[in-house]
């Protein structure tokens, strides 16, 4: 944060005038803009600051308001018992299986939804068939039909398939995606006709144009793909609720949730801030190592 | 547009289409219409008989007085989150085109909460907010406002709706981000030379520029709102206090899962699919003649 404000080489100050003249940004202006961008900085990333503080503090110093800004000395102890000593107050289940169950569902539903969009949208975009439009609209509209729409009667075929308390049952339902396949069309249309003639004229069947040339090419949206869905399954909320029964079946977020009891002076605040930690720990490392990939990807996609 | 030349197979793409169809088949389309019959039906209180009821069902909901306040909350609730989520990304995105050190810190500090469950959002503010125990609380507490969300309906909502918004910020930014990249410079150029101001430049060129995006993070920002914070609601608020939180999709759940009408909850599914299918077909009809870059 500080490096901002920090003085500049004169060259660089003239490079910065020189631009922001250019574009009609004063130097005023620019402050102004970096003091805004801090200000929604610390209030973006306060309250999962202020959640690690929580998270390091013991159960007394967090029932006692106000909780000191700065992380307190309970670190270690908060996240060894949270990890390896508190599995009663989970229903049972440890931490790791939770966060194991949690990497399941988001890793297959992440895969699930590229290769499934990939393949519907290939066929929309390449070829022509009679019912084309048919299916993509069929597709397109599972974009309002969200579980919460359907909900009842979903949980039924749920129970008739005997998916209840299974991997598929928190992955397969999931898997579909207009999103995706919608990005995916858009991105496929950008692709010159030349590139399927000249396939063609190689020689190569659709299988080996969508292996050799469109599948390198969509390297770049389907990792923002990825990032996107494996953080979709990772928060998922209703449908787990909906399909686990078993505690050893639930995902971190779920588990969290029966943790808590507002009402209640029982919960184990300091071990319930751990285990938000923890939980969204993962999918935060995801976003902040596949950034590049991540945004890179998501301005492709808009075009 | 399309590329005109294609693939001459016929069966292939079929193949390809299955496993999507296959799975939106049995689970969307296929639950999608029993909750449309079980909607005109009316089960016995043991589950044995169902019988045909018309539109009864809808009649009783729409004459709930609770399912209107659901209706209300939603309204409120979604409008209140998308604009703030998008007003806030948007002033930030605008802010980060303008710097010219330290945009990928600014990103990379902003873009943190895209990764938070909503649930764990919500239960991360109201930890703050709590009124037995949360430093904020205590703060407003002390300063003489009388805030309890757990209490009080409008302060419930309040934190729902910030908690909802804040999540979303990331996200919008992004594409903020990235629709502002895209304005030829050159344009921006040409009006400062012409002597428009900054205020005037953005209300002029890059606002109306930036519409396509606005237009389709409005429907993300709608459909979030409606349907992915229900983790939100759930777990901070369970619709309380006294259904002051209650929305739509918390109603369906509740009346279903909870207090198993079957009838009812059919109904409003059927409800909530008009609402959802109307605004999000009218809006990606627009996105669709503003964002055709072919």
């Amino acid at each position: 944060m500080a490096d901002t404000t920090a003085p500049q080489s004169t060259a660089a100050v003239l490079g910065r005038r020189e631009e922001g003249a250019m574009l009609g940004i004063s130097r005023t202006s620019r402050y102004i803009a970096h003091a805004i961008l801090i200000l929604g900085v610390i209030v973006v990333a306060f309250p999962i600051y202020y959640t690690f503080v929580a998270s390091t503090h013991s159960l007394q110093t967090i029932l006692r308001p106000p909780l000191p800004l700065l992380p307190g000395d309970r670190f270690f102890d908060n996240y060894y018992q949270a990890l390896f000593g508190g599995v009663g107050r989970i229903g049972g289940v440890s931490v790791d299986l939770l966060l194991f169950n949690t990497t399941v569902m988001a890793l297959g539903i992440a895969v699930g939804k590229i290769i499934i969009s990939v393949l519907s949208a290939f066929a929309i975009v390449f070829f022509r068939f009679p019912g084309r439009m048919f299916f993509f609209w069929v597709i397109f509209i599972t974009l309002m039909l969200p579980v919460e729409v359907r909900i009842l009667p979903t949980y039924k075929v749920m129970v008739d398939l005997g998916l209840i308390d299974t991997y598929t049952g928190l992955i397969l339902p999931l898997m579909a995606s207009a999103t995706a396949t919608l990005l995916f069309r858009q991105f496929f249309l950008t692709i010159p006709g030349e590139l399927v003639e000249a396939a063609r004229v190689d020689g190569a069947g659709p299988w080996r144009f969508f292996k050799d040339i469109l599948l390198p090419l969509s390297k770049t949206n389907i990792a923002a793909l990825f990032v996107i869905m494996f953080i979709y399954g990772w928060t998922q909320y209703l449908w787990p609720l909906l399909v686990t029964n078993r505690n050893d079946m639930n995902t971190i977020v779920i588990a969290l949730r029966k943790m808590i009891s507002f009402a209640d002076a029982d919960t184990q605040w300091h071990l319930v801030m751990v285990t938000s930690i923890l939980a969204i720990l993962p999918p935060i490392m995801v976003v902040l190592f596949m950034q590049r990939w991540f945004v890179k990807g998501l301005v492709e996609t808009e075009k | 547009m399309s590329p005109r030349v294609t693939f001459p197979n016929k069966i292939l793409p079929y193949a390809l289409l299955l496993p999507q169809l296959v799975i939106v088949g049995i689970f969307f389309y296929w639950p999608a219409s029993q909750a449309l019959y079980q909607s005109v039906l009316r089960e016995d209180p043991f589950g044995l008989r169902s019988t045909f009821v018309g539109l009864a069902n809808f009649r009783r909901v729409l004459n709930d007085p609770n399912y209107l306040n659901a209706v209300q909350n939603t309204a409120v609730f979604s409008v209140a989150v998308a604009f703030l989520a998008m007003a806030v990304a948007l002033l930030l995105a605008v802010m980060a085109d303008k710097i010219i050190k330290g945009k990928g810190f600014y990103r990379t500090m902003l873009i943190w909460p895209y990764a938070v469950a909503p649930a764990i959002a919500g239960m991360v503010w109201l930890f703050m907010f709590n009124p037995t125990m949360g430093t904020f609380a205590f703060m407003l507490r002390s300063s003489g406002y009388a805030w309890d969300p757990l209490l009080k309906g409008d302060q419930a909502m309040l934190l729902v709706i910030v908690a909802a918004a804040w999540k979303q910020i990331s996200y919008n930014f992004l594409f903020f981000v990235a629709g502002l990249q895209a304005i030829p410079k050159t344009l921006i150029e040409a009006a400062a030379i012409d002597g428009a101001g900054e205020t005037k430049r953005f209300w002029t060129i890059v606002f109306p520029l930036l519409a396509p995006i606005t237009f389709f993070l409005l429907v993300i920002n709608t459909t979030y709102a409606f349907f992915d914070t229900f983790g939100i609601i759930h777990a901070v608020t369970g619709g309380g206090p006294g259904k002051a939180t209650e929305t739509l999709v918390y109603k369906v759940y509740h009346d279903g899962f909870v207090n198993l009408i079957l009838g009812d909850s059919a109904a409003q599914s059927v409800i909530l699919m008009v609402i959802v299918i109307a605004l999000t077909a009218i809006q990606f009809r627009y996105v669709e003649k503003k964002v055709h870059y072919g």
